[in-house]
């Protein structure tokens, strides 16, 4: 599969995520913030980083870039896209996912190793899991509390579309726990830690987020198959 | 040429870690007597154009799309002298 990176101004994980989509056995495809070009990518990850520097609000101006409008206009059709940190904070202000990533609560920018509980594994980023696997990733933000109305929050755990959950103490005071959420189609997948640094056993904590990368293996192109 | 200021607030409801820090220097520096403190942003837009009703619309669709973000922020407009 072609798996897009986009790269913005700002942008720190583009290299990492490349690196982890061809580990997973993908071609990565480099993509430009100011291109309206997807170049024909059967997925897109929104990496890590501070892209436009978080000014104004993290993921406020790299919303209207210009790939941002392929992006969106390509999630609704199901193009499968998976926004890592500052990527979900994009997602989150590009609307393609509900609710907001406000600074931590205890002020304090986190770098660590963090277990996860994936509670959904139905989505196309995380069906190499099985479900209520429990993993171990890189989690490093400033600004990684997800915070949405009762109303959001009621209808995400009622859909079962809270992809991940912090396990060993909340983080950053994320409500529920909260580490990543899905669209109600599953396509697009949000998460504030990070896969990509925990794909190689040399550096980073093991292996465990390499699933995020292998499961669009399983089902985009048993999708393809299928039709 | 208008001016109009756009003020945007954490909403009530939502966790405000900045104004919390302020909250808690305040007193350090000998501030006694503060309960609460909540920290937004101001933006001071020059606009085009004399001040009218269609003027503040603009500013407020502004607001609405980009200035603020309404999931976590409420935010108010106003015409000011310039």
């Amino acid at each position: 599969m072609r798996v897009g990176v986009v790269t913005f101004p700002g942008s720190l994980d583009d290299v990492d995520a490349a690196r982890a989509v061809r580990l997973a056995g993908h071609e990565s495809v480099a993509l430009w913030h100011g291109d309206h070009d997807l170049q024909g990518v059967d997925a897109v990850i929104l990496p890590g980083g501070f892209s436009y520097g978080d000014y104004l609000r993290c993921g406020a101006i790299s919303r209207f870039a210009p790939v941002m409008t392929e992006v969106v206009a390509g999630a609704q059709r199901g193009l499968p896209v998976l926004g890592i940190c500052n990527g979900f904070q994009i997602l989150c202000e590009s609307h393609l996912l509900p609710g907001a990533l406000i600074r931590n609560d205890h002020r304090k920018f986190v770098c660590r190793d963090q277990r996860l509980r994936l509670d959904n594994t139905d989505t196309v980023w995380t069906s190499a899991y099985s479900p209520g696997a429990e993993i171990t990733v890189v989690l490093k933000n400033g600004e990684g509390a997800f915070v949405a109305d009762q109303e959001t929050l009621d209808r995400l755990e009622g859909e079962g579309r809270v992809v991940a959950r912090y396990l060993g103490g909340n983080p950053n005071g994320s409500l529920h726990d909260i580490a990543g959420i899905a669209n109600d189609a599953g396509n697009v997948v949000g998460l504030m830690p990070h896969p990509e640094h925990a794909v190689e056993d040399l550096c980073g904590p093991g292996i465990d987020g390499l699933g995020f990368f292998t499961s669009l293996l399983e089902t985009v192109e048993g999708r393809v198959g299928a039709s | 040429m208008a001016r109009v200021v756009v003020d945007v607030m954490p909403k009530p409801e939502i966790l405000d870690p900045q104004g919390k820090a302020v909250l808690g220097a305040l007193p350090r520096l000998g501030f006694s007597g503060v309960t609460d403190v909540r920290q937004g942003k101001r933006f001071e837009l020059e606009l085009e154009g004399e001040p009218s009703e269609e003027l503040l619309d603009q500013a407020r669709r502004m607001a609405q799309t980009l200035l603020s973000n309404p999931v976590i922020e409420d935010f108010h407009v106003t015409l000011v002298d310039s």
